[in-house]
């Protein structure tokens, strides 16, 4: 699980990260908390960084404020992420991990396929806190077909539309709901921008 | 049963502000520098960073003062603060063979290669106090003696290693646990311990080690070494491609040779505990080194029968700032708790009462 | 030079100035970088914690001794260079000066200033240290003699 950064990379491997560091990640931490509190409310996170390809800056915004040295972050395809692997690991000192059981946060791709999420750890009795947070991008956060959401810090109901998500979607987040306290939060991101689907939302199609 | 119940700000509020002044004590008397507290009570500052966990001599030289000289409470302080700091990584092991030393005895051979190095003891003092510490009278520079050559102090393990008398190191990689990031689970690897026993309470870890010599857990030790010195601390940086020194700390390590275990295949062998502690603090690595080694009871089969030998006892009781907090958290409000007992005692003698009454009626 | 030892006298020039005392660092380093390339903050300087490891009876598996603190820097000079540093303690001004004397050392015109005004004094600084703290060591050191008792 070592660290390594491709040094003879330029800049961007090092440059583009928080202009300050503990205002811009607690600015960040606010707005991730309040999506996750709030599920289904669009936060944004435009403007902290500027990250290499592919990752987007809400995908990493949101990298550079959570992970840290004692998170792994597995990445669905490394091959296309050497320099927002090399960039996260400058800028937090996260390791990435080929090993998806040891996963604190999964950098996915689009439409990325579900039935292979269940690798991801959804924590343990004694500590639900050890699970995975997906960090999936989609095409839109708005546009697509409705989804109903309900359960905690949602005060009736509230339906978004996003487009791209993967196959089964609904369905997995049925059953990872149904594991609680245990289970796996995700983030939608697309740009600047991310809504927060925690493990205790129920999502209908609406 | 916890209820919540307001009140006492403003008694806190001007609590804090007493506080405040007591600690700074007469303003006509200049107050303590961060210098003359690292400087001329640097052993009070190397307890609160080894049982703080944290290497910061000026950090912890801040909490003695802030805490007006209670260890505990500034070793609270400093494990308050280490949380807040972000893990950058992990350093190279240190290297105690390379060690700029600063002090070096062993009581098990009087000609140790590399010499008996007395440096800056109490030992051999009387322990009168001094009528000269009421003062500032000038003292002395130390003497210097030339060196010569680089005399290389090798550590007695070594020594006896040669000769196959005593447990060899097994020199490894693996990844040590680190109790500040996984609870400890018992049984626990000697790593956890070590980890554990490194930031232990030294009056607690002392008194453990005093009673596996007075026979609680008897191991028979021998100070095979004991070395203070300074050690460089390096780190791999992953954007440069290599290691780098940070600088150096201080660090005091005790080798124990202990009773030797017997026969098999290898023949026999004397054992080992080690201690390893930040700055000069020569009791705590002795205290350590022996509570290793009686808590190696079951690598040994010998049976433990006595508290340093209990892994479960030692490691869940070391931790000063883990004891402070649940016996102080005995003065905070427990009104309700108290009152239910009272009722229930209440309750109890009344209906004794009662069937008294019935009694000497029935009589 | 090779990599090889370019990235050795990089480490040694590292490794001298993270020992330095910081009052003697930025004494150095303001007489020695006026009219130097300046350098922008591309991370830190941030403070933040090591775990200090040692081995289980000083040779073998590795443990967790207790944490350090540490502040760490990176910045980048208006042509490119990258200068890291990361030093034991608080004090962000020394790990801002050290990058930048790191990167500075990239470029011809500046390496030998740098080696020869701030690295060969730390060095020099450094070994004196070491033989004043020796030599009072060695002062306490037990000359043993064997007295002649009895007889024969």
């Amino acid at each position: 699980m070592s660290v390594s950064i491709n040094t003879r990379s330029e800049g961007h491997v090092f440059e583009g990260g928080f202009a300050n560091p503990v205002m811009d990640s607690q600015g960040v931490f606010r707005r991730v908390m309040n999506a996750l509190g709030e599920p289904g409310t669009v936060a944004d996170l435009s403007g902290f960084v500027t990250p290499p390809a592919p990752l987007s800056q809400a995908a990493a915004a949101i990298l550079l404020t959570l992970a840290d040295y004692d998170t792994p972050v597995w990445f669905e395809k490394p091959e296309n992420n050497d320099d927002a692997i090399g960039w996260m690991s400058f800028h937090t000192g996260a390791p990435r991990t080929a090993d998806v059981f040891r996963a604190a946060f999964a950098v996915l791709e689009k439409m990325s396929p579900v039935e292979a999420w269940a690798k991801f750890p959804i924590g343990t009795s004694d500590y639900p806190d050890r699970s995975a947070t997906l960090i999936l991008p989609v095409e839109s956060l708005a546009g697509g077909e409705p989804l109903r959401l309900t359960g905690p810090g949602i005060e009736t109901e509230k339906v978004i539309t996003p487009l791209g998500l993967p196959q089964g979607f609904e369905a997995f987040m049925t059953e990872n709901r149904a594991a609680y306290p245990l289970g796996l939060d995700v983030l939608l991101v697309c740009g600047g921008e991310a809504i927060g689907l925690p493990r205790t939302t129920r999502i209908e199609e609406a | 049963m916890y209820v919540a119940v307001k009140g006492g700000e403003a008694a806190i509020a001007n609590a804090h502000r007493l506080l405040a002044d007591r600690r700074r004590g007469d303003r006509d008397v200049p107050a303590l520098t961060l210098e003359q507290i690292t400087g001329q009570l640097a052993l009070a500052v190397d307890r609160v960073m080894a049982e703080g966990s944290l290497y910061d001599p000026d950090l912890a030289a801040m909490a003695v003062r802030q805490s007006r000289g209670d260890m505990i409470e500034a070793i609270f302080l400093l494990r308050a603060y280490r949380t807040t700091l972000a893990r950058f990584g992990n350093s190279r092991p240190i290297d105690t063979a390379k060690m700029r030393i600063e002090r070096r005895v062993s009581a098990t051979y009087k000609d140790i290669p590399g010499g008996q190095l007395l440096g800056p003891t109490f030992d051999y003092t009387h322990r009168l106090i001094d009528p000269a510490m009421a003062g500032d009278e000038p003292v002395d520079e130390p003497l210097r003696r030339a060196r010569e050559d680089e005399r290389r102090a090798p550590r007695v393990t070594d020594i006896l290693n040669d000769e196959g008398l005593i447990e060899r190191d097994v020199l490894s990689d693996e990844e040590p646990g680190d109790l500040t990031r996984d609870p400890t689970a018992f049984p626990a690897d000697r790593d956890v311990r070590l980890q554990a026993l490194a930031r232990g309470d030294e009056g607690f870890l002392l008194s453990l080690g005093y009673s596996t010599q007075r026979g609680y857990g008897r191991t028979h030790p021998f100070v095979g070494e004991i070395r203070i010195g300074l050690v460089d601390v390096e780190i791999d940086v992953p954007e440069l491609g290599f290691a780098v020194s940070l600088g150096q700390v201080r660090v005091t390590e005790c080798q124990m040779v202990s009773q030797f275990t017997g026969g098999g295949e290898e023949g026999a062998k004397f054992t080992r505990g080690y201690g390893l502690v930040f700055g000069q603090s020569e009791r705590k690595a002795m205290a350590m080194s022996l509570v290793d080694r009686a808590l190696r009871a079951d690598e040994f089969d010998e049976q433990r029968l006595a508290p340093a030998q209990d892994e479960e006892f030692v490691l869940a009781h070391c931790d000063n700032v883990q004891a402070t907090g649940f016996v102080e958290h005995l003065k905070l409000p427990h009104y309700v708790d108290f009152q239910a007992e009272l009722d229930l005692l209440r309750t109890l003698n009344t209906a004794k009462a009662k069937n008294d009454e019935m009694r000497e009626a029935a009589e | 030079m090779t990599a090889e030892t370019a990235n050795a006298r990089r480490k040694r020039a590292l490794d001298a100035m993270a020992s330095m005392p910081a009052n003697m660092l930025s004494d150095l380093y303001k007489e020695n970088t006026a009219g130097a390339p300046g350098a922008i903050a591309v991370r830190g300087p941030e403070i933040g914690a090591i775990m200090l490891r040692g081995r289980i009876g000083g040779g073998g598996a590795p443990f967790n001794l207790g944490e350090a603190s540490v502040t760490r820097a990176t910045v980048r000079l208006d042509s490119g260079e990258l200068g890291h540093s990361i030093v034991l303690g608080r004090d962000a001004d020394k790990a801002r000066m050290i990058a930048h004397l790191d990167a500075l050392r990239q470029l011809p015109d500046w390496i030998g200033r740098v080696e020869k005004a701030i690295v060969e004094p730390a060095l020099e600084h450094a070994r004196a240290e070491a033989k004043l703290q020796a030599e009072e060591t060695e002062a306490t050191r037990v000359d043993f003699f064997t007295m002649v008792r009895g007889e024969d």
